[in-house]
């Protein structure tokens, strides 16, 4: 487990690894500024996908210890954001918060793309155990439910600036939604849906999980 | 007796300008074999051998280049496009240009003309000189180039087909071929590719028609085998691979106006003042650099072609 942990984190600093090998080697093409801010950006957004993916899976799978990994894919997705974020302020405006300031007023897709950026902060402040115990597990679960508004306003962002293909944005949309659905129907199941036993003993153990988390 | 000492002249002073322009190829020319022996010990690959190996062309330089700009590398010129016929990405033109069939290629120069017809692209050309055009190139996008254009004034081929007092606008047209361009299978645009310009603007002297680049035919992906360059405009105006050139009494529609007119206009002049409604223009990434710059009004063509825009409203006409 832990092995597979370690792998899994080495996996996600592939990009980012891949990125920085690509400055140095010059293999980021014409403009590479510009292909790190893709980079970094669909990163995040991929990242953020990921973890919105565990719960759905957990649910559909019984495969409970995918949770342990759901922090790590959440804390990944800040940290390309965080990179993201970095690209745009050094490399694109260089400090300016005048512009940046203006940027974000004006720029539609911008002030969605730092809403997205801004929603991650307090999640990746509040992923530790300590604080799941301060605030206590329901506070902290209603907390990160902010997870959907960034992953949505990232796909925004996306679809916002693109100049006229938008098939990829789109393609993000489509994931975004269909992860975004699955809890809509998670909870109509749980509130009028009779439960199968196969659910009943997933929705079992995932109380005794639950009860785990809160308990660390 | 007042002795005037003159001061003994720099290496700038008795250097060619030409050359002088032309230094960092010089230096990127003798760091070659350097380079490419240093990573040849290392096992690295070399990407430096920048030249197409494409037919070379005879051409004089123009007055009329940039003359204080370094060139944007060959290899960054032809691998980092806009063409949607070839795909959206940046390096799908480089990658799946090479099914354009630039040769033979025929020209339709027709509409309110009295010596319209069908040119095969080789007569069309051979009677002019070809010059070499150093100008920098802006992508609405926000990022742009310096690259040393060989071609033809579009007015000498305008003027030519003598336009009759309707020709008002010129359009252009790029071929449609999904044969050719696996890119207008998808709809990313509306094919085939339009672009338009006001008879003076085409007439005016900075306008060409360009048939290559660093001093070779033009490659596939930058719009062989015919391509226009307006320096002035952002670089979607500056239509690829054209196959007809229509003089015509109303204004024309180009494709990016078509797709999306509130973000893309008629005159689409590089103004720094005027903003893209997504985007600033205020300031732009040459290609190469590492912060941005700041844009030029006219791309820095304001003194030769300011005058043809006085008294009209230029945010307004976008």
């Amino acid at each position: 487990m832990r092995l597979l942990k370690s792998l899994a984190f080495a996996a996600a600093l592939a990009p980012a690894g891949y990125l920085a090998y690509g400055v140095f080697a010059h293999t980021l093409g014409a403009n590479p500024v510009d292909a790190i801010t893709d980079g970094t950006g669909t990163w995040t957004l991929r990242f953020l996908a990921l973890t919105l993916l565990i719960t759905p899976l957990r649910k559909w799978t019984g495969w409970n210890a995918l949770i342990r990994y759901r922090r790590m894919l959440g804390l990944f997705a800040f940290f390309y954001g965080t990179l993201h974020f970095l690209t745009y302020l050094v490399l694109d405006q260089f400090f300016s918060l005048d512009d940046i300031v203006a940027d974000i007023v004006k720029r539609p897709f911008i002030t969605a793309g730092f809403t997205a950026f801004v929603l991650m902060i307090p999640l990746a402040i509040t992923s530790t155990a300590g604080w799941i115990r301060r605030l206590g597990g329901k506070r902290w679960n209603l907390l990160h439910k902010l997870v959907y508004v960034s992953a949505a306003a990232g796909v925004v962002h996306y679809w916002w600036l693109v100049k006229s293909d938008i098939s990829r944005p789109a393609r993000y949309g489509a994931i975004v939604a269909i992860l975004l659905a699955a809890r809509v129907w998670f909870a109509y199941n749980a509130r009028y849906g009779v439960p199968s036993r196969a659910s009943a003993a997933a929705s079992r153990r995932v109380a005794d999980a639950s009860a785990t988390i809160d308990r660390l | 007796m007042l002795i005037r000492r003159v001061p003994d002249p720099g290496w700038s002073d008795v250097t060619p300008n030409a050359q002088y322009v032309r230094r960092r190829e010089f230096i990127r020319a003798a760091a070659v074999p350097l380079v490419a022996g240093v990573a040849g010990c290392l096992g690295l690959a070399s990407d430096a051998e920048a030249q197409g190996g494409l037919a070379k062309l005879a051409f004089k330089r123009s007055a009329l280049s940039a003359t204080d700009e370094s060139l944007t590398p060959y290899g960054d010129v032809t691998t980092y496009n806009n063409f949607f016929e070839f795909g959206t990405d940046k390096d799908s033109p480089s990658r799946f240009a090479s099914s354009l069939r630039p040769r033979p290629w025929t020209v339709t120069i027709d509409g309110a003309v009295k010596k319209g017809g069908q040119f095969a692209i080789d007569d069309l050309i051979k009677p002019y000189q070809l010059e070499e055009r150093v100008y920098r190139l802006r992508c609405v996008e926000g990022w742009s180039m310096v690259i040393p254009w060989i071609g033809i004034p579009l007015g000498d081929i305008v003027r030519k087909a003598e336009p009759t007092p309707q020709a008002r606008f010129v359009e252009f047209i790029t071929l449609n071929d999904p044969e050719q361009m696996p890119g207008v299978r998808r709809r990313s645009l509306d094919w085939p590719y339009v672009e338009g310009l006001r008879l003076d603007e085409a007439l005016h002297p900075l306008a060409i028609l360009a048939v290559g680049l660093y001093g070779e035919v033009l490659p596939n992906q930058n719009g062989a085998p015919l391509r226009l360059v307006v320096p002035w405009k952002y670089g979607f105006k500056s239509i690829k691979s054209i196959v007809r050139i229509r003089l015509v009494e109303k204004q024309p529609v180009g494709s990016w106006e078509r797709s999306q007119p509130s973000e893309y206009g008629f005159y689409s002049n590089v103004n720094p003042e005027v903003d893209h409604p997504r985007w600033t223009q205020a300031r732009e990434r040459r290609i190469g650099e590492f912060f941005k710059r700041k844009t030029l009004m006219f791309n820095g063509y304001a003194d030769q072609v300011g005058s043809l825009y006085t008294g009209l409203d230029l945010r307004k006409n976008y």
